[in-house]
């Protein structure tokens, strides 16, 4: 029998993997949940560990090698067994054929010696032929746009020329997909690291695709091409994708921090003694995470059969990593957080997130998300949703500004630590109003610091 | 334009090449008085005499030896080999001299000779009386196989190639001598050598066969057209020198091509036209390369159930074509 070693799927959004190192070789034994890879994706890195004991057998895809998820990579049996071939996976083997009009099957086994029957597309119709390949690449298509009518979905060459024949339209079939890719993102609460891809990807794979091809793109200007990392190519898909499911608007905010600096400033030393270091994101988060227990209808997202109201709130945290690109681990749960505790994941997370050491499901499952722009000097910005949220919001540079403060229903000029809080929402969940309530109240709890 | 049978179209051209020209003959085994086994020569040797239609000894080597001899002294024989499957103590001759002659001796030899040889199953001939032998013969430089599949073409190919100056082997398929019928005209004409020809326009696959299985595509071809699968038809009708324009252009358009040959399937003539399109034709493709052929056993069965488990019909070819049109 033997034991399969599959690539996993880490993350939801992520399609393929990087066996980054091999921690055992051909002839070594296995036992049960020893790790015996380690996998690097655009998110994590991670070690991936024995579902069954033995001798590893074979190994089909080498250091370095970047593999889809569900690809056999390795394979555990007795000494002496052998192993599938690369590409096979017993679970999902097709039957032999199924085919209407089986004359020609019929006389492949009568024939016995009959070879080279048309290969079987895997059922994720993966399978590029060359025509499809080089008309794709003279028209700068996008393949996961073209619906296949092919075997197994396959994309025939007259699929991809009807496509490009009737591309003219400033609204390619591709709308119709880019609603398939919703479904296909992080939905949260879901996280089986070992679902079958096909299941997510096998329509039309949204992220392993290349390069996003508008539909009629303008001459390039010469220059050097920076290959495209899977980082780069998925936050290139998705952010293509989030700004063409829903409608963003933004509003911003203007807040006084003077509260909560004051606030931060008394207790920055208690909080060095438990061993963390306070910075403004936790106020950031707990008062967004309130105002989104306030307005519940901002934890959402959207559906087709309705608005989907998360019970708790996971919030998203975007990291960057530098030109290489950004990532947003997951706080759990966050509306049970105070602010020490708080503190402690923010710091934990992103610590993690640069040195790429988050797990899978610290990556997955975000309800709402802030991005703390202001680190690199920003006042304001108009963030793009991270699908399928309601809303993302980006906090802004603290700076001291002259402001005119009434007291005493007396006017006067002072110096206050000012922000600029944006909310970028999905027009389609929020309007103006409930946006706005939505972000007076981060204003008020956070001016209100106590 | 009359309609007549393939053998009608082969009998007519040699029939019209003897009376054309004085230095034709025809050689083989019972083509005099008794007109062929099966009745090719039929009223030859009555209307063109005894020195222009011969009988020769049982004896295919000595057929075609005789045959190179007179051809490089001037004469146009026509070598008949009874069946096909009897051509091998012959193919030293044929491969080694008449072949290569005009290569070995620097081009001062030519070899205009024709031989004749119907093949193909699907007759109840069994082992000796069933085989198809065009892969190994157009295997051979020099050497130039034809295959004809209606009654037109039969008569205008092997006029050419009897005004060929190079060895011609011509392959006649044999089950449809009398069951292949068509017009052809009264007029003298003649098809070029090396020339395919498109016998059904169509933009869905492109189907390669010759001779008798062209004539099973066509059936074929009407069947699937039912389901709105729209069949190009190529008649390779020359296997050697082949047209590679023809068969290229066709999958230019189609991306997906099907080669149908009665021979067994491993190294046959279909294997060539695979290649050919894997290596001139690849940025056209658009589906795998099949092929359907008699499977690699010995022979033709005997047993007519095991005979037609041998042979492709129009239904095996239809499901192909369908499966192609499928990917």
């Amino acid at each position: 029998m033997g034991t399969q070693v599959i690539m996993p799927q880490l993350g939801e959004s992520v399609v393929e993997g990087k066996v980054s190192r091999w921690l055992k070789q051909v002839g070594d034994p296995v036992k049960l949940y020893e790790p015996i890879l380690e996998v690097e994706t655009d998110k994590v890195t991670t070690e991936v560990t024995a579902a069954g004991e033995g001798t590893l057998l074979k190994l089909y895809a080498n250091e370095g090698d970047v593999v889809k998820a569900g690809t056999l990579i390795a394979f555990i049996g007795a000494a002496g067994e052998v192993g599938p071939q690369a590409g096979e996976r017993s679970d999902q083997l097709p039957p032999s054929t199924d085919l209407p009009g089986g004359q020609l099957s019929r006389r492949s086994a009568d024939t016995g010696g009959e070879k080279g029957e048309a290969p079987r597309g895997n059922g994720s119709g993966a399978r590029i032929s060359p025509v499809v390949a080089r008309i794709a690449s003279e028209h700068q298509v996008d393949l996961a746009l073209v619906r296949g009518s092919g075997e197994g979905g396959r994309v025939t060459k007259k699929d991809i020329l009807a496509y490009v024949e009737q591309r003219g339209s400033p609204h390619p079939e591709g709308e119709a997909t880019g609603v398939e890719k919703l479904e296909a993102w992080e939905q949260p609460g879901l996280g089986e690291l070992f679902r079958p891809t096909e299941e997510l990807f096998g329509k039309a794979a949204p992220t392993s695709a290349g390069p996003i091809a508008p539909a009629a793109a303008p001459p390039v200007a010469p220059g050097d091409v920076l290959p495209l990392n899977s980082m780069r190519k998925a936050i290139a898909n998705h952010m293509v994708m989030s700004k063409r499911v829903s409608p963003h608007v933004t509003t911003v905010f203007e807040v006084d921090l003077s509260k909560v600096v004051a606030h931060r400033s008394q207790n920055k030393t208690a909080f060095e003694q438990d061993g963390t270091k306070l910075t403004f994101t936790p106020y950031f988060a707990l008062a967004t995470i309130a105002a989104l227990k306030k307005y519940p209808l901002v934890n959402s997202s959207w559906s087709d059969s309705g608005v989907v109201l998360h019970r708790t709130v996971n919030l998203g945290m975007a990291v960057s990593l530098g030109e290489e690109g950004l990532i947003v681990p997951v706080i759990k749960n966050a509306d049970s957080l105070n602010l020490l505790g708080l503190a402690r994941t923010v710091n934990d997370l992103a610590d993690r997130a640069r040195r790429k050491q988050l797990k899978p499901d610290e990556v997955q499952g975000g309800t709402f998300t802030m991005t703390n722009h202001g680190t690199s000097g920003s006042l304001f910005a108009t963030p793009i949703i991270n699908q399928p949220q309601c809303g993302i919001l980006g906090v802004g540079m603290i700076q001291k500004r002259v402001v005119v403060v009434t007291h005493n229903d007396v006017d006067a000029i002072a110096i206050r630590p000012m922000v600029y809080l944006g909310l970028t929402f999905d027009h389609r969940i929020l309007d103006g109003h409930s946006a706005d309530n939505f972000v007076a109240a981060i204003k008020e709890l956070l001016e209100s610091w106590t | 334009m009359t309609e007549k049978t393939l053998i009608e179209g082969i009998r007519e051209a040699m029939d019209e090449e003897l009376a054309r020209d004085d230095t034709v003959f025809i050689t083989g085994e019972d083509v005099g008085p008794r007109g062929g086994v099966f009745r090719a020569t039929l009223g030859l040797f009555d209307k063109h005499g005894p020195t222009r239609v011969i009988d020769s000894p049982l004896a295919e080597l000595s057929i075609v030896a005789v045959g190179i001899g007179a051809a490089m002294n001037g004469l146009r024989p026509i070598c008949e080999i009874q069946f096909a499957d009897f051509i091998q103590p012959a193919y030293n001759q044929i491969v080694n001299e008449a072949a290569r002659m005009y290569y070995r001796t620097g081009g001062t030899f030519t070899v205009p000779l024709v031989i004749r040889a119907p093949y193909g199953g699907g007759i109840g001939g069994g082992l000796y009386h069933s085989q198809s032998i065009e892969a190994t013969y157009a295997h051979v430089p020099g050497l130039k196989v034809v295959i004809p599949s209606n009654p037109h073409d039969a008569k205008g190919l092997l006029k050419s190639a009897v005004r060929d100056n190079n060895p011609v082997l011509f392959l006649e398929p044999k089950k449809g001598y009398r069951l292949i019928k068509g017009d052809v005209p009264d007029e003298d004409y003649t098809v070029p050598l090396g020339q395919a020809q498109i016998t059904r326009e169509g933009s869905d696959i492109s189907v390669y066969a010759y001779g008798m299985m062209h004539y099973y595509c066509r059936q074929a071809a009407d069947e699937v057209a039912q389901d709105g699968i729209d069949v190009e038809l190529v008649d390779l009708r020359t296997l050697n020198p082949l047209d590679q324009d023809t068969v290229l252009s066709s999958f230019q358009k189609t991306g997906k091509a099907l080669i149908v040959y009665e021979d067994n399937r491993f190294l046959g003539y279909g294997a060539e036209i695979a290649a050919l399109l894997a290596e001139e034709g690849f940025n056209y493709m658009d589906a795998p390369i099949l092929r359907v052929a008699g499977p690699d056993v010995p022979a033709v069965p005997y047993s007519h159930p095991l005979q037609d488990w041998f042979m492709p019909n129009p239904q095996k070819i239809a499901a192909a074509m369908r499966k192609l049109a499928r990917y």
